[in-house]
């Protein structure tokens, strides 16, 4: 990220912290779920510039949310801080596995046995009586290092967790893009056998770009989980799957930021569009995505990379 | 040995059935290099066709022969009629882009066909049994089968015996396994690659919707009968390898088999086993069984 653009993320990230309390309650859980699902994203994002498309990142997100509530349902413990954490451990683990039989696939296989994947879980969740089968099951009220919020101040409490949990994130990943890890996303893309050539070994970078996706799957389930209440197999779904790789198709690769405002601005025109035409929610998503990738195949975030570069060829 | 039998005969019916929708998918990737996502709509088109069909001629009172038949004849006209448009319409615009962008454009034109369905179908489900009914049952060594699975089985074996026979002696054929081996060089000696394109998709198309019919009697006609139908047809492809006919013939034996075994013996595994045999295969054989080596391009 540039100077700038580390100046523009600051100050978004200040405006939206500060702008929360003004806002009601119901435009804060929502923007809440919008940004721990951007969370998802972002880890998509990280494999979409290596070319890779996961059709069943959903699995991380489901590994999350119920890594916190089985935690807060078997121990008691509710401390929403360290359920973050457990969430992305534990999804970061699966990912681990079964990024050993993942990293040896490109393209459709990759996004294909990732689907696999995601419905064995959501079918094995689904069997599970003692889970809640398809209805799933509340998740305890968490607290914050022993701080209790009531209910008004919870939402707000989420809201400010998952905007530091993103914070975090967004910085750590703009750093692995410039790391060497990170620039190689665009020549395995492209070329891999030359990557290959160079000395680097193409599976463990890939790999580990599995392993970061995942963490960063489960960090955003884990925080939904918190926020909605609830999980239930669903979580793990085809369809959940398809929503996050259409906002990163709408969203582009071409920013971190671009991951965040996709996830928001998706968020606010699905509670919109599906109040208004709930028959024809999955005709609307197919055809954006069509028309996307016909006619802007960088995503909306490239309109903004567009101008900045005619900019510069104007200095 | 009554278990072992009723498992053959189970994993039987379910392979045939696993084999048909199989084969149009596998048949589309072979020759185009596309994951068509929107396989499970044909299925699904099919399906439904298939639920309206049996609706028309259960009221009309037509003998069951006529009937059965009808109800292929105008799901493969639906699936005609979709591969057609979606063909040229569509896909002709993303030939020559990455595969993973194919597969993104065929999801789309999935979620909106699921869409579609609603809107002409509305969401309520359908029930067509009355083929399977009017079929009638048959006992073999103490089991009690129904007509209508024989049938189903003789519908995968003839299916597999044609496509063998004409991609091995028929013109179609071999030029098909020319665009198949490397469609650059096929086009290069004159074949008609776009015209292959288009027949070879409407072929996968009917296909698909050929599946969707046969199997309405079968279950409940209900939205999202298409999603189950896509990743399971992909599980069988990819053990048998991306594209390979006779793959997917294995393919289907061997997951029908194995998931016959697994409702009869621990009910429990049913879902997980068809995966399971598919991690497990791909460990060995990560293209699948029956692909041929590629080279490396640089």
């Amino acid at each position: 990220m540039s100077g700038r653009g580390q100046l523009v993320g600051g100050l978004m990230f200040l405006f939206a912290t500060a702008a929360a309390p003004l806002l009601p309650d119901w435009i804060v859980s929502l923007a809440t779920v919008a940004l721990a699902n951007a969370l998802v994203v972002l880890g998509l994002v990280v494999l979409w510039r290596a070319g890779l498309v996961s059709f069943g990142q959903a699995i991380y997100y489901c590994i999350g949310a119920y890594a916190v509530a089985l935690t807060a349902r078997w121990t008691g413990f509710r401390d929403a801080f360290a359920l973050v954490v457990i969430g992305g451990v534990a999804a970061g683990l699966v990912a681990a596995l079964i990024g050993f039989l993942l990293a040896r696939y490109r393209e459709i296989f990759f996004a294909m046995l990732s689907l696999a994947l995601s419905m064995i879980l959501y079918g094995v969740l689904v069997k599970t009586e003692s889970l809640g089968s398809t209805d799933g099951f509340s998740v305890a009220t968490p607290t914050f290092l022993g701080f209790a919020p009531h209910r008004d101040t919870l939402g707000l409490s989420l809201y400010w967790l998952t905007l530091g949990v993103d914070a975090v994130c967004a910085v750590l990943i703009s750093a692995y893009y410039r790391s060497v890890a990170g620039a190689l996303a665009a020549p395995i893309r492209d070329n891999e056998i030359r990557v290959e050539f160079l000395g680097v070994s193409v599976a463990s970078v890939v790999h580990a770009k599995v392993v970061i996706s995942g963490v960063l799957g489960g960090l955003g389930g884990a925080l939904a989980a918190l926020t909605i209440g609830h999980v239930d197999p669903n979580m793990s779904y085809w369809t959940t799957s398809g929503s996050f790789v259409f906002v990163t198709i709408l969203a582009g690769a071409s920013s971190v930021a671009a991951a965040f405002v996709g996830s928001l601005a998706y968020e606010a025109v699905r509670s919109f569009a599906f109040d208004l035409m709930p028959q024809l929610w999955q005709m609307t998503l197919g055809s954006v995505l069509l028309l996307t990738i016909l006619f802007l195949p960088n995503g909306l975030g490239s309109l903004v990379s567009r101008v900045k570069r005619r900019e510069e060829a104007k200095s | 040995m009554l278990t072992s039998f009723a498992i053959l005969t189970d994993g039987l019916v379910y392979a045939a059935y696993l084999f048909i929708v199989a084969i149009g998918l596998t048949l589309i990737f072979g020759v185009m290099k596309i994951l068509n996502v929107a396989h499970g709509s044909f299925y699904a088109f099919g399906a439904y066709g298939a639920a309206t069909a049996v609706g028309i001629y259960a009221n009309a009172d037509w003998p069951a022969a006529l009937g059965f038949l009808f109800m292929l004849v105008l799901a493969m006209t639906i699936g005609l009629v979709m591969g057609i448009i979606l063909e040229r319409g569509l896909l002709r615009q993303v030939y020559g882009k990455d595969e993973v962008i194919t597969v993104l454009v065929t999801y789309a034109t999935f979620l909106i066909l699921e869409d579609v369905i609603v809107l002409l179908w509305g969401p309520q489900s359908y029930a067509a049994y009355q083929p399977m009914v009017s079929a009638g049952n048959i006992e073999i060594g103490g089991l009690v089968l129904s007509n209508y699975d024989i049938l189903l089985v003789a519908i995968a074996a003839a299916l597999a015996l044609l496509a063998y026979w004409s991609l091995k002696f028929t013109r179609y054929g071999w030029l098909l396994t020319t665009v198949i081996f490397d469609r650059e060089t096929a086009a290069a000696f004159g074949v008609n690659v776009t015209l292959i394109y288009t027949v070879t998709f409407i072929i996968g198309a009917m296909l698909g919707a050929l599946g969707g019919a046969v199997m309405a009697p079968k279950i409940a006609v209900t939205l999202g009968i298409g999603v189950e139908v896509i990743v399971l047809a992909f599980a069988v492809v990819a053990i048998g390898g991306m594209g390979s006919i006779e793959g997917a013939l294995i393919g289907a034996l061997i997951v029908g088999i194995c998931r016959a075994a697994a409702v009869h013996l621990v009910p429990q595994l049913e879902l997980f086993v068809i995966y399971g045999v598919m991690a497990l295969v791909l460990v060995v054989r990560p293209y699948g069984l029956f692909v041929r080596a590629q080279p490396r391009k640089i």
